[in-house]
């Protein structure tokens, strides 16, 4: 395993705010426990807890900014040193970082930065509750590795499938105590389910039909109620299955608050029959029943916004997510995982198609990470108990959505009109999300639903 | 003729940050840095500690002295480009040398602008642009006694302090009404002016030179209100303006500096970009092009035009510039981000303020709709990092509004955590 640099990071739901870090880093630093010589400081605002501390960047902005040449990454232990000699005290590092990672300490009146106590952080050692741990960057990773690969080698889906990587990490997270529900379509298709041992998931797997998917998934889950076991259920449906042919079921276990998770992995259609269209195509695409000729120029209609309808449901916990961002999806598994003890949590994964959508497997990614920077897929999480919508990555100045169009074949005709409208609706979505950010909106529509 | 695949003209800020834009991509293909001044690289924000003598002009550098080898960059110091022709995609330097490119970069920061006064041709001056400039303040400095500073903008103020800690008496002259007037507000501005006076720093707002001659080793000032000042340093710190005189003919677009788009791709000719105090970019609050002389302009446009010149994927365009800048002066410390200068009394936004004069404390958020959009404050904790994300991110702040105005440190500290990773 090659060598990665290490980080402190910081779990805030473990935190209740006791400042033993700070006190800690003073004493290590200043010998004294007076807060101003601490370099991480740790803060309450509005019920959350945040860290203050330097990231030790991979592009540290306080050195690409420092006039002096005062800053610089140490390349054995990816620590940025800060060099009292060469430091002019202009404060210009303190206006790069986006993190309070290096500010005033006004009784030294020099700037000052964490430095890792010679490689074994104070603050560390001093935290009673485990919210902050010394890591590698990479181990983050590592760990999801070490996790235990719930599906076979070997189903057959496509080259490059999407779908396959949100089947295989979420598994991977939930863990095997879980019933998995794959209804008709591609996670069906690619040989999760059969009989007589010869499932793909190495976990009871069940094929409910198209229509009854979370029905037949709250029955199980009140089953093993009854006998007295803790059992995740999940399901992967796909878009057809959850936004057109099984929606009445959703709707009704949403609505009565059935306990599980629900994952939309949304390839924008019915991929395994033929590339069909479905409520969750978007405008413009081509499909074999939206064909592109002289009249035809693609789906004339928008797609269903499927995970807002699902904030209306009053779920439990809805995200959508994007296995570009796989840090931001497994965060919102975890949530689920426990808000699925309550009710229901449903989470809407964009899932490009490298076969259905025309584009090469290689390019699967990036596909997905243009969704997301051009707004065409916004992340964000919708907490009940919060009682709105949050942006988990949110996206400062969003690219221009030809940018992501114009990398998948099922877009290839669309002229300037079909891409201006696009635009025009990426950015009305947005605003309606925006909207629903605000608790006093979100809860006004659910009274007023 | 000498060929480089990637040719970066100016060796600051803005040429440096585009140089490890690319070479993070390209580790190999061939990258020059052509630079006009014989030294290496170094910033002009450090010059007022050179002045100073808080730090030494041969420790001044931006890089070590092995990076560009480490890197296979060739640095070409004493290279002053003279004209630029884009259409054969080549350069020509003072001694004549040509150089081919594939691409282009235009890195050549801002000069001095010297204001229209009469007379002033005829005496001599100084300004505060290079290490030779601040060499030969601080040589100046020694023989002088009473100085004069032309304009209160950072490099005026900078300089004034300098002086008067070298021993001389100081006077400022300031057209407008305030001091720093592209940072802070009037209110700001006079607890500045105020430390200054109280160092027995004499500060003249509102007055406009009108003439200047020179007698002997002194320089007389009559300004407008028909005073007279006389001293024997004078420093011209009224603004810089983009170093483009060698663009003449070139094609490339100029206006204040070179207009350039979101990827920092010059108007005008192919395959030539700009960045930093040279390049007139989109302003953030509004759609009009704008040259915003800040290092962390200059860093981050260089590494967009970087990014673009080799074809980085992950480049995002450029969201636009705004003012931001730190200022320590005698042992204060101000900061101004954004709009940090509006006024109570305009429509459309809203102002927080704490302002405690006897403490020499003042503090000031200003929102427009659920948004941050500027921040300045003297001794006051905050951030100015973080402020300037929340701005830049533009990061609602409608629903915690109460709480961030109430605690606008803690606050702060906590959005920008939650969005780290
Ligand atoms: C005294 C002073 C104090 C400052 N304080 C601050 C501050 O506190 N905060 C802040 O944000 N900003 C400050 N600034 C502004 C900041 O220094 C600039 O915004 C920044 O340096 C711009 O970087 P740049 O790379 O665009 O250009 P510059 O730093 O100006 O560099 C230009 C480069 O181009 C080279 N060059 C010029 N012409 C040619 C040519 N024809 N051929 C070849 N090479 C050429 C020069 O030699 C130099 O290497 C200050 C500036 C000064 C002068
Ligand atoms: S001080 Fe800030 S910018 Fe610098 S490395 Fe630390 S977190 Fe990153
Ligand atoms: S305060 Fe020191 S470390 Fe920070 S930017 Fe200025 S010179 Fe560099």
């Amino acid at each position: 395993m090659g060598k990665g640099y290490k980080t402190i990071a910081f779990y805030p739901q473990r935190c209740d705010g006791c400042q033993k870090c700070v006190e800690a880093c003073s004493e290590f630093h200043a010998g004294s426990t007076d807060p101003v010589h601490s370099r991480i400081k740790v803060v309450e605002a509005g019920g959350a807890f945040g860290l203050a501390l330097c990231r030790q960047c991979g592009e540290p902005q306080c050195v690409m900014n420092c006039p002096a040449g005062a800053l610089e990454k140490d390349t054995e232990t990816g620590v940025i040193k800060w060099d009292r000699d060469r430091c002019v005290n202009c404060h210009i590092c303190t206006l790069a970082c986006p993190y309070a990672g290096i500010t005033y300490n006004v009784v030294s009146e020099e700037v000052m930065k964490c430095d890792f106590c010679e490689g074994d952080p104070a603050c560390v050692k001093a935290c009673p509750l485990g919210a902050l741990e010394l890591k590698r960057g990479a181990e983050i990773f590592n760990e999801w590795a070490e996790l235990e690969d719930l599906v076979v080698p070997g189903i057959s889906a496509c080259l490059g499938c999407n779908s396959e990587l949100v089947l295989r990490h979420t598994l991977r997270r939930v863990g095997s105590n879980v019933v998995v529900a794959t209804p008709p379509g591609c996670m069906a298709g690619v040989g999760t389910v059969g009989v007589n041992g010869k499932t793909g998931v190495k976990a009871p797997v069940f094929h409910p039909l198209l229509t009854n998917t979370a029905a037949m998934l709250a029955g199980a889950k009140r089953y093993y109620k009854r006998i007295g076991r803790d059992v995740t259920m999940i399901a992967f449906g796909g878009d057809g299955g959850t936004a057109d042919v099984g929606f009445q079921s959703l709707s009704g276990a949403a609505e009565r608050g059935e306990q599980m998770i629900y994952i939309c992995v949304d390839n924008e259609g019915y991929m395994n029959t033929g590339v069909q269209r479905s409520s969750t195509t978007p405008y413009g695409a081509w499909t074999s029943t939206t064909p592109v000729g002289t009249v035809l120029r693609g789906k004339s209609r928008d797609a269903k916004p499927m995970p807002l309808l699902m904030v209306m449901h009053n779920c439990e916990y809805v995200a959508t997510a994007s296995t570009a961002f796989m840090e931001d999806y497994y965060r919102k598994l975890e949530k689920a995982i426990e808000a699925a003890r309550r009710g229901m949590a449903y989470i809407h994964v964009f899932s490009p198609c490298p076969t259905g959508w025309r584009f090469p497997p290689s390019k699967l990614i990036e596909v997905g990470r243009k969704a997301v920077q051009t707004n065409i897929v916004p992340l964000w999480e919708y907490e009940n108990r919060v009682g709105r919508i949050r942006f988990t990555h949110p996206v400062e100045n969003p690219l221009p959505v030809a940018e992501y169009l114009s990398l998948i074949g099922k877009f290839r005709h669309l002229d300037e009109e079909q891409i201006a409208h696009i635009q025009a609706q990426t950015q009305r979505k947005i605003e309606v999300l925006k909207k629903f950010t605000s608790e006093q909106t979100t809860t006004t529509l659910h009274h007023a639903a | 003729m000498f060929h480089s695949k990637y040719l970066i003209v100016g060796a600051s800020h803005a040429g440096l940050s585009a140089l490890d834009a690319i070479r993070l991509i390209e580790p190999e293909g061939e990258v020059t840095l052509l630079c006009a001044e014989s030294t290496p690289p170094y910033s002009p924000t450090i010059l007022p500690y050179v002045v100073s003598g808080e730090v030494r002009a041969e420790e001044v550098f931006l890089r070590r002295s092995d990076r560009f080898e480490r890197m296979g960059v060739r640095f070409e110091a004493g290279a002053r480009v003279v004209s630029v022709q884009a259409g054969d995609h080549s350069v020509e330097l003072e001694s004549g040398e040509k150089w081919e490119y594939e691409k282009l970069l235009l890195a050549t920061g801002a000069a001095p602008s010297i204001p229209r006064i009469e007379g002033l041709e005829g005496v001599s001056y100084h300004v505060l642009r290079t290490l030779e400039d601040a060499e030969k303040l601080r040589a100046a400095m020694s023989a002088a006694k009473e100085a004069i500073v032309l304009g209160a903008g950072l490099i005026g103020m900078h300089a004034a302090e300098n002086m008067l800690k070298a021993g001389l008496k100081v006077r400022v002259v300031e057209a407008l009404d305030q001091v720093l007037p592209a940072y802070f507000d009037p209110r700001g501005a006079d607890l500045i002016e105020r430390a200054f006076l109280e160092q027995g720093i004499e500060i003249l707002t509102g007055e406009r030179v009108e003439g200047v001659a020179q007698s002997g080793g002194r320089v007389e000032l009559s300004l407008s209100s028909g005073k007279t000042l006389s001293g024997d340093l004078l420093l011209v710190s009224t603004g810089v303006k983009p170093r483009t005189e060698y663009l003449k003919g070139s094609g490339v677009e100029v206006e204040e500096g070179v207009v350039v788009d979101d990827r920092m791709r010059a108007g005008g000719v192919e395959d030539v970009w700009a960045a930093g105090d040279v390049a007139q970019a989109r302003g953030f609050f509004g759609d009009s092009k704008r040259v915003n002389a800040t290092v962390l302009s200059a860093v981050e446009q260089g590494r967009i035009a970087g990014m673009d010149m080799v074809g980085d994927s992950a480049l995002q365009p450029y969201g636009g510039g705004m003012a931001v800048n730190t200022y320590t002066f005698f042992k204060h410390r101000a900061f101004s981000v954004g709009m940090g200068k509006v006024s109570e009394s305009e429509d459309d936004f809203e102002v927080d303020q704490v302002y405690l004069p006897s403490s020499f404390c003042y503090q000031k958020l200003v929102f427009s709709g659920g948004y941050l959009v500027g921040a300045s404050g003297i001794n006051t904790e905050l951030d100015p990092g973080v402020l300037y994300q929340l701005i830049r991110r533009k990061v609602n702040l409608e629903e915690e509004k109460g709480v961030f105005s109430a605690k606008p440190l803690e606050m702060g500290r906590v959005l920008m955590s939650q969005v780290w990773r």
